[in-house]
């Protein structure tokens, strides 16, 4: 597979602030790449990087091997749908479509069928005639999607796209999204601080903090194996307790838990000391012996899971998950139980 | 009318009864201050004149006659079409039309400037726009002259730094009016602009720019349309009080500048003044402006309803 976009130290300065610290990624044609970060970690100014709204103070931006960090957004093959959709107010939902093809200059009739057939495929063709005014925000979004994908974009951005949306439109937008990218086979880079679109849209996911790339990988990849505290903390849910490393092998490592017990985990970086691991709070179970011992301080029933919010006796705050079924006793709250953790279930992150 | 045809939201009937009687001081401010004067006006224009100003109640279209047509110097002679007053109109059309078109010139690029700093710096800026509305327009405009005249000091300069020999003869010119004219009214023209632009979303230009449109083509095809209901507030600002303008063309301007607002004012003015022939004059300028305006608000309602 061809790389579509490739991104190399690219560092993004405003005066004295720095916004993006060399960040380099390589996203591969026909993916769907998602940045994946919470607000000011760098994701939105590394699409309008890639977009040309903003220029990079150094580095450089190779699409499909032809360096871009020079050239005015109107000359770079890629487009963007907007946070805020950005659709031209005095003009037609049919206009609003056809306008960068007719920039490209496309005839007209060419252009109406093209423009046309786009909002097909969104299913929006009985609304071609209205302003986006008159039409909702589901609807306006579907807008600036045709709008994006009409010149036929070697990679289509998008910036937080759903984040205006109710849950019930945005959890339906994700399937279309994810349908159309794999429709048109236009390579998607897409930027959101919802870990749960990331995790459900993407082939592979870029996760941003402080202007740099924590770790790149698939959804799987950063849920189950995190590389830093930032990561294993900003996906999902997870406990983070500090443990004592003894010593270290290869990628494993035996580490003392709070309590006292020892275990062998998977490991990355990090060398003697104190450390953190994350423990995926349903990655355990109760036990009549286990490796923590925690008081049970309240039970929230979520439906098919059980969430036992607990507290270790060693004073740490402590999360577990249980499916619930019709077998599971439940422990009453004030009572002591021993916590078993799979295998697998603690890794070693480096800070 | 727009009062005859039922809204289409019905949920304010709690608020309705109200209405009448908020608006009722509305109502007396326009009666008494726009109503009632231009009424008087249109009385005064079929009246017949009295040599030492003011009226005699005789109904007639004298006023009018005057102004249209010519009847020789004794009134005798078949009439024909008098083309004096109708000149003047249409010189004060044009020379309303330029200063509007300089005032877009300089107001758009000013407007823009001010609308994308950043917002304390705009404070400021607008300041600055209205400071010379602090002044009486009388002294701004005799000032203009001081400034412009044959000794003046941008003469002086002019010449002191070699660039001319002769002082350039601007005082009443149309050059003169102009400049007077853009002075009078540029603020005018700076801030519905101002406040249009303020309200335009960047990222309309950015989405522009994606989709591959250059600087210009976002300007003519996107941020001009947009914010085109401030320029066209701001072009009737100008336009209107610009056409009845009177300071700027006496004081600036020389017979040949003479202008509606001047040939208004010298009726009302002292024993050589027609009041009729004035009134009659400010009718059919006020005439003219509602046609321009007319004819603005059904291009712009034909524009939404499509």
């Amino acid at each position: 597979m061809s790389t579509a976009i490739d991104i190399r130290s690219v560092v993004k300065r405003y005066g004295t602030a720095t916004a993006l610290h060399g960040v380099s990624l390589s996203i591969s044609d026909n993916e769907f790449f998602t940045l994946l970060g919470p607000s000011g970690c760098g994701k939105t100014t590394l699409l309008r990087c890639i977009a040309g709204f903003e220029d990079v103070t150094e580095g450089e931006i190779r699409l499909f091997g032809q360096n871009i960090a020079g050239l005015e957004p109107n000359h770079r093959p890629v487009n963007t749908v907007f946070q805020q959709y950005a659709l031209f107010p005095h003009m037609t939902v049919l206009d609003n479509v056809a306008f960068g093809l007719k920039m490209k200059g496309m005839g007209l009739a060419d252009r109406t069928a093209r423009a046309g057939k786009m909002l097909e495929m969104v299913h929006l063709s009985a609304f071609a005639d209205r302003l986006p005014s008159q039409l909702s925000g589901g609807q306006q979004q579907r807008v600036a999607l045709a709008r994006a994908l009409a010149p036929e974009p070697k990679v289509l951005l998008l910036d937080e796209p759903l984040s205006a949306l109710d849950l019930k439109l945005r959890q339906a937008m994700r399937v279309e999204l994810k349908t159309l990218q794999e429709q048109t086979g236009i390579t998607f880079i897409f930027v959101t601080h919802d870990q749960e679109e990331a995790l459900t849209m993407s082939d592979r996911i870029a996760v941003m903090s402080q202007g740099r790339v924590q770790q790149i990988g698939t959804a799987r990849d950063i849920y189950e194996a995190p590389v830093n505290r930032f990561v294993a903390d900003f996906i999902g849910e997870t406990n983070l307790l500090e443990v004592t490393v003894e010593r270290i092998e290869g990628d494993t490592a035996r580490v003392i838990l709070p309590g006292g017990h020892a275990i062998t985990c998977a490991a990355v970086g990090n060398g003697p000391g104190k450390h953190h691991i994350s423990i995926r709070p349903e990655r355990l179970s109760l036990a009549a012996t286990g490796d923590l011992e925690a008081v049970v301080e309240r039970i929230v029933y979520l439906g098919t899971d059980l969430q036992l919010l607990t507290r270790l006796t060693t004073g740490e705050e402590f999360h577990i998950r249980l499916q619930n079924s019709a077998r599971t006793a439940l422990p009453p709250p004030g009572s002591t139980v021993a916590l078993h953790l799979e295998e697998g279930a603690a890794r070693l992150l480096a800070d | 009318m727009a009062g005859m045809t039922p809204t289409p939201k019905g949920n304010g009937t709690g608020y309705r009864s109200l209405v009448g009687p908020l608006l009722l001081p509305t109502w007396v401010v326009i009666g008494i201050f726009l109503v009632l004067p231009v009424a008087l006006m249109a009385v005064y224009s079929f009246l017949t004149k009295e040599f030492r100003g003011g009226v005699i109640w005789d109904f007639t279209l004298a006023a009018y006659d005057q102004f249209f047509l010519n009847r020789g110097l004794f009134g005798d002679e078949p009439p024909t079409l008098e083309w004096t007053y109708i000149t003047i109109f249409w010189r004060s059309i044009w020379q309303a039309a330029l200063a509007t078109l300089i005032c877009l010139i300089v107001g758009f690029p000013t407007a823009w400037f001010i609308a994308t700093r950043p917002p304390k710096a705009r404070a400021i800026w607008l300041f600055l726009v209205t400071i010379p509305y602090w002044v009486n327009l009388l002294i701004r405009t005799v000032s203009l002259k001081f400034l412009i005249r044959e000794n003046g000091p941008l003469n002086e300069s002019l010449m002191s730094i070699g660039l001319i020999t002769d002082p350039l003869p601007l005082v009443n010119t149309n050059l003169a009016v102009q400049l007077g004219l853009f002075y009078s009214y540029l603020p005018f023209m700076v801030l519905p602009i101002y406040a249009a632009v303020e309200r335009y979303n960047f990222a309309l230009s950015e989405a522009a720019a994606d989709l591959y449109a250059s600087r210009w083509v976002t300007l003519r095809e996107i941020v001009l349309p947009v914010v085109k209901p401030g320029i066209i507030a701001g072009c009737i600002l100008v336009f209107v009080p610009s056409l009845g303008a009177f300071l700027a063309p006496d004081l600036l301007g020389g017979a040949k500048t003479f202008m509606i607002g001047s040939l208004i004012d010298e009726q009302f003015r002292g024993s050589q003044g027609n009041w009729p022939f004035g009134a009659a004059a400010a009718m059919i300028l006020m005439t003219l402006v509602l046609i321009v305006l007319m004819i603005y608000a059904r291009a712009q309602t034909k524009g939404e309803a499509r």
